[in-house]
């Protein structure tokens, strides 16, 4: 006993003592943390794959997702995964989790009760984090049919209530498009009106968030305007106007 | 009988007059940050009590080990690699928990209970104690963070547990839902607040 005490104090206080400790302390958490990950990978992935299968059938409000098999569900309602050709047209079919190039503009089909719908994935910037969502639209590429926000981490109670369906509702029925040229849809506060464009109400206490929205909608949409044109008279020329156009006036609207 | 009483002790000081939050002033900065609404400040409670009390067993196994120099540093490692793993482990089997905490979980890592406990307590106690005395003081920070969260929820947005409870004919008379309270500095105030109530009722805690 005394010569063990008396060991344990001489050793614990030694450099040699101090660094084989925690070269031991650092190698054992380093293998405890990768045996963990490696053995939880395969879950992990796969709860990734049908997280991001909820999410794309919650853009859809005649989806009841409450314990239903979301793999399932989305097997028979997704019939198509595809990037857009330049053209706007459905171009060749992409795997679930094929990896997106830059400019690669990938649409989702899907087959709702006989009505075609499409759905286009958005990513954005919120206050602290990344936002995203999914946003589906009818057969006419115009009206929305449903969207699906999610965020990293905005303040809950705020920011966060983009999340909430009593946001998210309010985009049905909207149009992306407004008289044949593309427009996106605008997030506003109480009481203000955007022209030209259909709008939603923002979130009180979320300014920032719900400019996220909104700028997120605009940047991701705007790249399917070709897609879009197909569902209405085609109308290429107008269409860069109408961009310059809604530059200014939100140019104008920061200076006031 | 003593051990009962000492093992009581362990278990319930931390719940009232050991107080993490409360009487010790520790994991100050965690109240303010998850204690908007209700159930992010339960959940938080929750893997906060989990890790404190395998932190305090895992560090209490290896108190006779570890140098004294670089003891912070080993409590630090056994931490940050028991939050991983539990982040880790709820992504794979609860992943809707995992993405509802968010950064909540890695925010354990910084919080000051933690480390006050296995320096005060784990490093001069056997396992089976400091067990009880995390649980203790991990249901000791989240029955404060509740008690916050419930009034800031309440007060802030209406709302308990995301249900509205203050009916809607209170605003359509002229009710307004009180903005300060879903900011941090609410937060502080209401901690004061419970621990100006807390110190009222129990004198043993009053400084002379």
């Amino acid at each position: 006993m005394a010569e063990n005490e008396q060991k344990k104090g001489f050793n614990k206080n030694s450099n040699v003592y101090i660094i084989i400790y925690t070269i031991v302390i650092v190698a054992i958490v380093a293998l405890l943390l990768s045996i963990t990950s490696g053995v939880l990978k395969e879950r992990q992935d796969k709860n990734i794959e049908l997280d991001k299968k909820k999410q794309i059938l919650s853009s859809m409000p005649a989806i009841n997702l409450v314990g239903a098999d979301a793999s399932a569900l989305y097997d028979q309602t997704i019939q198509q995964y595809c990037l857009l050709n330049e053209d706007g047209t459905l171009g060749e079919t992409i795997d679930f989790n094929y990896e997106l190039k830059e400019g690669d503009l990938p649409i989702y089909v899907a087959n709702i009760e006989g009505e075609t719908k499409y759905i286009i994935p958005l990513n954005g910037a919120g206050l602290w984090g990344a936002i995203w969502g999914y946003i589906a639209l009818n057969e006419d590429k115009n009206t929305v049919y449903g969207v699906y926000f999610s965020h990293a981490g905005e303040t809950p109670g705020l920011g966060a209530k983009i999340a909430d369906k009593k946001f998210q509702t309010q985009f049905e029925g909207k149009h992306v498009m407004n008289e044949g040229i593309f427009a996106s849809i605008a997030v506003m506060k109480k009481g203000q009106t955007a022209e030209g464009q259909d709008q939603v109400d923002a979130i009180s206490g979320g300014t920032i968030t719900s400019k996220g929205v909104e700028t997120m909608l605009k940047d991701c949409l705007s790249q399917y305007s070709n897609f879009f044109n197909q569902g209405v008279a085609p109308a290429e020329e107008p269409v860069e106007e109408a961009v310059v156009e809604e530059e200014e006036t939100i140019n104008e609207e920061e200076t006031l | 009988m003593k051990l009962s009483d000492n093992i009581k002790n362990t278990l319930l000081g931390p719940l009232s007059k050991n107080n993490p939050v409360a009487v010790q002033v520790l994991g100050i900065c965690s109240a303010l940050a998850v204690t908007v609404e209700l159930k992010p400040a339960i959940v938080m409670g929750l893997s906060v009590t989990i890790i404190v009390a395998l932190a305090n067993v895992v560090i209490s196994l290896l108190r006779n080990t570890i140098p004294s120099n670089i003891r912070i540093i080993v409590q630090l490692v056994v931490v940050a690699a028991l939050v991983t793993i539990v982040s880790e482990a709820l992504k794979a089997f609860a992943y809707d928990i995992s993405v509802q905490l968010s950064v909540y979980i890695g925010l354990i890592i910084t919080n000051c209970i933690l480390m006050g406990r296995l320096e005060a307590f784990a490093m001069g106690n056997k396992p089976g104690a400091s067990l009880l005395d995390g649980i203790g003081n991990g249901v000791g920070y989240a029955i404060i963070l509740v008690i916050v969260a419930f009034f800031r929820e309440l007060f802030g947005a209406g709302t308990l547990f995301g249900f509205r409870v203050i009916p809607k004919w209170c605003y359509e008379h002229g009710y307004v839902n009180n903005g300060l309270m879903v900011m941090p500095a609410m937060a502080m105030i209401l901690v004061a607040c419970v621990i100006w109530a807390h110190r009222s009722i129990d004198k043993d805690l009053q400084e002379k």
